[in-house]
């Protein structure tokens, strides 16, 4: 472990696992870079229509 | 950082350099107002990948009308010119120069102290199968695109339609397990742990996108596994709703007459072999690792495991195995959505535990300029009339509304604009406030539920208070739904104008309440769960007091041998606790509980009851994580016969006598003791696993031992399914029952024998026992008491109920509290230990600061309040109670609001008869204001 650690945080994937987490750390104190490979954030759950069991939509 | 790749890692934890390749986008982000033209005037038509390809969108494309940040790109594979040299039709259209094909590839590198992998999974390809039909068979579809097909913003609008004919398929046929659980035809032993809910609820929406009629679904299914937090009763419902489930692998599918539809083959348990016609058929596609998988692990230095997952310990789920790198959602292993989001919270929490040193030493906190007194100046109103691209304006005569706005009383300044959220025009608004000393803004748009907090952010840079702002949706309220008629839709938007107009100019600056946050936890339970969110919470620099009501730490893993990874729990567990009870920021309060609690997030004070002493505790934020215990089963003879054990009884008997064990000639195991069943109509989810576990462990004991596992479903689900088929393997026999026919245990003479008929034989078994071990529900502690202390929930089993079933799913109910292992579920120990850590970064986005802000839209009470105390009942929230004051000498009843607790419903303020408790930011004369400009007068 280094003695002069960076504040910051490297995410890798902008679906809903990759937001959650930059969100927590963002919401905590830390710099967050996001890295998504396409051009929007948003995955997989985006291209959901409805979730159960409450049918809420996806988006 | 969109349309990027990370290329490189170097460094170690603490202190990694990461470079970025970042492709160009050919529009300028900062120009762009997404008006959607170049994408219009773009000649080149592309498979739409959001589509999963059913459907086209253009070469200049937005992924989805939604997408985040919502600006158009370039596809440069696409591309007219940039694969052909000519074209150019976006630049020349675009109105505000965005378009830019000199954009460049772009190479960043950053500094940072960890990373979190979060890259996703692509889903199986079943294309390769021929007997899956899929690409020969025109109405075979995957369950991506049928879920696609089923979306409002879908190709077909959310209008079912198969694709042979585009007729309304009445007759669907869901099959499971394609590219999951199978060894033969593809390399995905695994689980995929999501089709069976998703196929369900693909079955159950079906209905509502259709033009009414009759619908028929049936689901293929090899086990049906509903083992999350109210699956069960989901799947129960699709039965009752006459969904079908046929346990069977339809062997051949082939198209239906002139080809449309598709016929199925298959075999029923009995041995009866069906030909049956489906109108459209949905394959119920397994979560395959990234294609890139490889390529990323290799650049993040971390292995991958034989599923090509990322390899992770059961101790520490997102710990990839280079320290500082930390992988998450379905990257890490199979999962749903509740568990992704969980885990990332996770992921998040290992982060910045691993960092806690530099904690704020580079986040950037937005500065604004000083804010202007507006008090005693008259209102000055700036009314912006938003055309939205043509959304507003196709309905809605813009200008004319603008033209009405500037006859209003305070308006001194109109604009119409394009796009009123564009961040052309926050510059614009800001600039006319301190030019023309604006001091109220309408803004006549969309809905403030999505747009207000851009606007009174811009509004704080032009040094105004935020809430002098008010929005008037003319949109979503008046052009959607009024599309046929525009003229009487203009004169609606003049309505909401002048109603905008007369209460903005009654608006007051408000000012957010600052309340000081207590940067202190408390965790409820000091099992595996409540030992880890403590630890967690502590490693990042919070105090803790960990209570536990029973006189030691480790709760139920003490009676556990292995975790489901086969990693000993015992040294696990000594080691916790160690850490835990020598944390010089743990205070562990054993044969401790709660007596009560008062206060809100932030600031809430308890009494705690240790050893008949009573101790007071102040804390921000409670993780609750009480446990669970196995219960006592009712039947098969428990109780009655010593050899009858539950799974915790048989796992100490085969830790602390393992030669006991090892002389057995034959166990059985029966799965679903009390789960499952009309009383207790959810499954335990960890037995399934747990009895494989034990199973296997007579088998190595004494390979000659028959060991019979009777099943309803197995439900050994992601990677655990490689434990079910090595028990196959092993000779192990599974034998399936059904709720109608279950087992019997019956003594004859001294021996025990289990009945039980055989499903594809069609006869009762009756197998001789000398263990029989029963899989007993898991049933939650009693928490009515932590119930009524906190004002939280639990759902009809007693568990504890989340905020949000998928989307936050470690908060409860009540802001502050958060909830942990198996309180929340049944689950096993690494998911309990995730969703510790969950809750851990859950809990220190509170803590992360000394102070907090709350909402300035608040109830409080005015001189005329008689403390009739009307409103203390009908208050949702226990935010108001009655108080009395001294007033000119004498006693008075009062009520006082609590804007900690407060949500600014304004129940209160309709309930008071006399305006003694109003709402900030809708008060009485606001309100009037309103009403009387939208029956026509002029405030």
């Amino acid at each position: 472990m280094n003695h002069d650690p960076s504040g910051s945080v490297l995410v890798v994937g902008g679906g809903i696992a990759g937001m959650q987490a930059a969100l927590d750390l963002a919401d905590s104190g830390y710099r967050v870079h996001l890295v998504e490979r396409t051009a929007a954030i948003g995955g997989a759950m985006a291209q959901l229509d409805k979730t159960f069991p409450t049918n809420d939509c996806a988006m | 950082m969109t349309l990027s790749e990370v290329t490189h890692v170097s460094g170690s934890l603490g202190n990694f350099q990461v470079t970025i390749r970042q492709k160009p986008r050919y529009v300028d982000m900062e120009k762009c107002i997404a008006c959607g033209l170049c994408a219009e005037k773009c000649p080149k038509k592309v498979d739409d990948p959001f589509n999963a390809g059913m459907g086209k969108r253009k070469a200049a494309y937005i992924p989805y009308g939604q997408a985040v940040p919502l600006k158009y790109a370039i596809d440069p594979e696409h591309c007219i010119y940039l694969t052909r040299g000519k074209c150019r039709a976006c630049e020349k259209f675009c109105p505000t120069g965005a378009v830019n094909f000199e954009d460049e590839e772009r190479t960043v590198t950053v500094n940072v102290g960890a990373v979190i992998a979060a890259p996703g999974f692509r889903t199986f390809d079943p294309q390769g199968l021929d007997v899956y039909g899929y690409g020969s068979v025109r109405d075979v579809v995957t369950s991506l695109e049928y879920e696609r097909l089923l979306a409002s913003n879908g190709p077909h609008m959310g209008h079912l339609i198969r694709p042979s004919d585009h007729e309304e398929p009445r007759k669907i046929a869901w099959i499971q397990c394609v590219g999951s659980r199978n060894i033969n035809r593809c390399d995905n032993p695994y689980c995929s742990g999501v089709c069976c809910m998703y196929a369900i609820k693909q079955a159950l929406v079906t209905a509502e996108h259709l033009n009414g009629g009759e619908v028929e679904q049936a689901v293929f299914y090899m086990d049906v596994r509903s083992h999350g937090k109210e699956f069960e009763r989901y799947y129960e419902s699709a039965k009752e709703k006459g969904v079908r489930f046929i346990q069977a692998r339809p062997h051949s599918i082939s198209p239906g007459e002139k080809g449309k539809g598709a016929v199925l083959e298959y075999v029923t348990r009995d041995g009866r072999p069906v030909r049956e016609d489906f109108d459209l058929v949905v394959l119920s596609v397994g979560l395959e690792a990234p294609g890139n998988a490889e390529d990323l692990a290799r650049t993040l230095g971390i292995d991958l495991n034989e599923s090509r997952f990322a390899r992770t310990s059961g101790f520490s789920p997102v710990a990839a195995t280079r320290p500082g790198i930390f992988v998450t959602g379905a990257f890490q292993s199979p999962k749903d959505i509740p568990q992704s989001v969980t885990e990332a919270s996770t992921a998040a929490c290992e982060a910045a535990r691993a960092l806690a040193a530099a904690r704020g030493t580079q986040a950037r906190e937005k500065t604004y300029p000083q804010e202007r007194d507006v008090c005693g100046e008259k209102p000055v109103i700036g009314v912006f009339v938003c055309s939205c691209g043509i959304n507003i304006a196709n309905t809605v005569d813009v200008q004319a509304v603008a033209d009405y706005a500037r006859t209003l009383p305070h308006v001194a300044h109109v604009e119409n604009n394009l796009f009123t959220c564009s961040a052309d025009t926050q510059n614009l608004i800001a600039r006319k406030i301190q030019e023309l000393g604006l001091n109220r803004i309408v803004i006549a748009a969309c809905t403030p539920r999505t747009h207000e907090p851009l606007f009174q952010d811009t509004l704080r840079e032009a040094g105004l208070n935020p809430y002098l702002v008010e929005m008037a949706n003319i949109r979503n309220q008046n052009a959607w739904v009024h599309q046929q008629d525009r003229e009487k839709a203009t004169e609606k938007a003049k309505d909401q104008v002048r109603m905008a107009v007369a209460k903005a100019a009654l608006n007051e600056p408000l000012h957010r309440l600052k309340v000081n946050v207590i940067q202190r936890a408390l965790v409820i339970g000091g099992g595996v769960a409540g030992m880890n969110a403590a630890l967690a919470l502590a490693d990042q620099g919070y105090p803790v007091t960990l209570v536990e009501k029973s006189d030691r730490l480790g709760g139920n893993a003490w009676k556990l041998i292995t975790n489901d990874a086969g990693e000993p729990v015992e040294p696990y567990l000594e080691a916790l606790i160690r850490r835990v009870n020598e944390h010089p920021r743990i205070g562990v309060h054993t044969r401790t509980t709660l007596r009560s609690v008062t206060g809100s997030v932030g600031n809430f004070h308890g009494i705690l009851e240790e050893g008949g002493a009573e101790k007071e505790i102040r804390f921000g934020v409670a993780v609750l994580a009480t446990g669970a215990r196995e219960s006592e089963p009712a039947e098969y003879l428990y109780g009655q016969d010593p050899r009858v054990l539950t799974h915790q009884q048989f796992d100490t008997l085969l830790r602390e006598r393992p030669e006991a064990a090892g002389q057995a000639r034959s166990a059985v195991f029966i799965q679903c003791v009390g789960s499952r069943e009309p009383e207790r109509p959810y499954c335990s989810r960890v037995c399934c696993t747990h009895s494989v576990k034990a199973a296997l462990r007579l088998k190595e004991a004494n390979p000659e031992m028959d060991v019979y596992v009777l099943y309803r479903d197995m439900r050994t689900y992601g990677e655990r399914e490689r434990l079910y088929q090595e028990a196959r393997r092993r000779g192990i026999l599974f034998i399936q029952y059904g709720l109608d026919a279950k087992p019997h245990v019956e003594k004859d003479g001294a021996d025990l024998f289990v009945t039980v008929t055989d499903p594809i034989l069609g006869r009762p078994l009756k197998i001789p026992a000398d263990y029989l071990v029963l899989a007993a529900a898991m049933v939650p502690h009693d928490t009515a008491d932590l119930v009524e202390m906190f004002k939280c929930g639990t759902n009809a089993d007693g568990f504890f109920t989340e905020a949000h079933p998928k989307l936050r799913p470690v908060d409860l109910s009540v802001d502050g509290l958060f909830v942990a292992g198996l309180c929340h579920y049944p689950k096993p120990m690494d998911e309990s230990i995730a969703q510790a850590g969950a809750a851990a970064s859950r809990a220190a986005v509170v803590l992360a600061r000394d102070e907090m802000l709350l909402d300035a839209v608040k109830s409080f009470v005015t001189e005329k309040c008689d403390g009739c105390a009307l409103c203390v009942d009908v208050c949702p929230y226990q935010a108001i109670r009655l108080d009395t004051v001294e007033e000119t000498g004498r006693p008075t009843r009062r009520i006082v609001t609590d804007p900690a607790l407060c949500k600014g419903c304004g129940l209160c303020a309709a309930t008071c008869p006399k305006g003694g408790v109003m709402v900030h930011g809708f008060t009485l004369n606001q309100l009037e204001a309103q009403v009387e400009a939208a029956l026509g007068k002029a405030v």
